[in-house]
């Protein structure tokens, strides 16, 4: 491996073909925004319905969370790929991997919304039903505006976790970085050292600024004394 | 319908995805243990070692933190100097998770008051001492549930290792769907896939629930007074 790092041939082989690296980042990129904007979509709706007063609702996002957060991404993305099928549904191996991601980290974001949601005073609810808000204008007006700077921390580390888990597309041949690194590493001339290193060293790119940032923002919140999810999470339990 | 069930789950099959299971568990069992114990360490480092090893500590633990797992499950798998392809994976997953451990170990510390070094050491306690008496007890409390879902984390990445063809669960799962006709002497139908992958999925499912279900049970007996070491 570290040979093979230092051996400038096979940097100047892999620098030739940069085009292909080029066009994987996108994918990885592309693949991840999608997925991103489905996860929040999904995240936001069971984090609704998981503060709500029904059961019914309740429910059915307990079941969501907890089937998804507690089996195998990569279990999911077989399953999809390689079960449906029998089934007569055949979907391209992108939008499988899109599809698989963003509803896996739905549920973690659904999970962040809830207890954003949950740090809100109860009192709040009730000043604005009193003032004649139905039960969507408060979330959309009151609620979720307030839970948005304190949910940031974990969500963008949940984004991070995202982008992380696009190279599971690679699995199905999703034409992802991780996908091109591996085809890359294992081709003839066998240049797994730079490949691979190239490989970490973009997802490094994309993931450190976000989760650096997630991490201060954290901090400064602690320093304001303002509870973030995590704990709001912990004291609910210990309830 | 119990027919079909016991004709589709015979010892053979169950047998096989039972083994998988086996080795995700012993891959998940070793890594987490060894990666408490390296990312403590790690944690400790990064918090209140002299600068320089405090910065390498810190650069290793962002390097892993922003990577993909799945990366290092193919890197250590080829590079990693050991004799079986299950400890070259489990090498990839202590690597990684090491350093997500760390960084929880590190937001323990964080929440523990400065003030309790100054009495530790004005009671006598060496630095050491301190650590292993006084700090890391609280810090290891404090952070249970964190640290639990990590761990599940870890259960549910054993799966990468199906991209390395070691046998585990869902490696078996999937390679049942081609050697089906051998070992059930009929062609595969979409019912049966379902119920293979349903299975497999309940495995992991059971443990992972349990998982979580143990560390809210923790808790409230935790916060309802009876003493917990």
């Amino acid at each position: 491996m570290i040979e093979q790092i230092l051996t400038p041939w096979r940097w100047q082989n892999l620098f030739t073909e940069w085009p292909l690296l080029l066009r994987a980042f996108l994918t990885t990129l592309e693949a991840a925004v999608l997925a991103l904007i489905l996860a929040l979509i999904l995240g936001v709706i069971f984090g609704l319905m998981s503060s709500s007063h029904h059961r019914l609702p309740r429910a059915i996002a307990r079941v969501y969370v907890e089937f998804f957060q507690n089996t195998p991404l990569m279990i999911q993305l077989f399953f999809v790929f390689f079960a449906l099928p029998y089934a007569g549904i055949n979907l391209p191996s992108f939008t499988c991997g899109v599809l698989c991601v963003g509803v896996y980290t739905g549920a973690y974001i659904s999970e962040v919304v809830r207890a954003g949601i949950g740090s809100i005073p109860r009192g709040q609810f009730e000043a604005a039903y009193s003032q004649g808000f139905t039960y969507l204008q408060t979330m959309t007006l009151i609620i979720l505006p307030q839970t948005v700077k304190i949910i940031l921390p974990p969500l963008v580390n949940q984004c991070v976790n995202l982008i992380k888990n696009t190279s599971v597309l690679a699995m199905i041949a999703g034409g992802d970085l991780m996908y091109v690194a591996n085809n890359w590493a294992t081709n003839g001339n066998a240049s797994y050292g730079p490949a691979y290193l190239i490989c970490g060293i973009l997802y490094f790119c994309l993931c450190f600024p976000l989760s650096t940032w997630a991490r201060r923002y954290e901090e400064k919140l602690k320093r304001q004394d303002i509870k973030t999810p995590d704990e709001v999470l912990e004291t609910e339990a210990m309830a | 319908m119990i027919e079909y069930l016991t004709g589709l789950f015979t010892p053979t099959i169950l047998l096989y995805l039972l083994r998988g299971f086996a080795i995700t568990l012993r891959v998940a069992a070793i890594a987490i243990v060894l990666s408490i114990i390296f990312g403590a360490i790690l944690g400790l480092v990064r918090s209140y070692a002299p600068k320089p090893l405090r910065m390498l500590a810190g650069a290793y633990i962002e390097w892993f933190r922003n990577t993909p797992n799945l990366l290092w499950v193919m890197v250590c798998f080829i590079a990693a100097p050991l004799p079986s392809d299950w400890a070259r994976c489990t090498m990839a997953y202590v690597l990684f998770t090491s350093a997500m451990m760390a960084e929880i170990v590190r937001g323990g510390l964080n929440s523990i008051p400065k003030g309790q070094f100054e009495a530790a050491y004005s009671q006598g306690f060496t630095m050491v001492g301190t650590l292993w008496h006084i700090i890391l007890p609280q810090c290891f409390k404090h952070i249970v549930p964190t640290m639990l879902s990590q761990i599940i984390t870890v259960v549910k990445d054993t799966s990468f290792m199906a991209q390395v063809a070691v046998a585990e669960l869902l490696f078996r799962t999937k390679n049942l769907m081609s050697i089906f006709y051998n070992v059930v002497g009929r062609q595969i139908t979409a019912m049966d896939v379902f119920l293979l992958f349903g299975f497999a999925m309940l495995l992991y499912f059971a443990v992972n629930f349990t998982l979580s279900c143990i560390v809210r049970y923790l808790q409230k007996r935790d916060s309802s007074g009876v003493a917990v070491r």
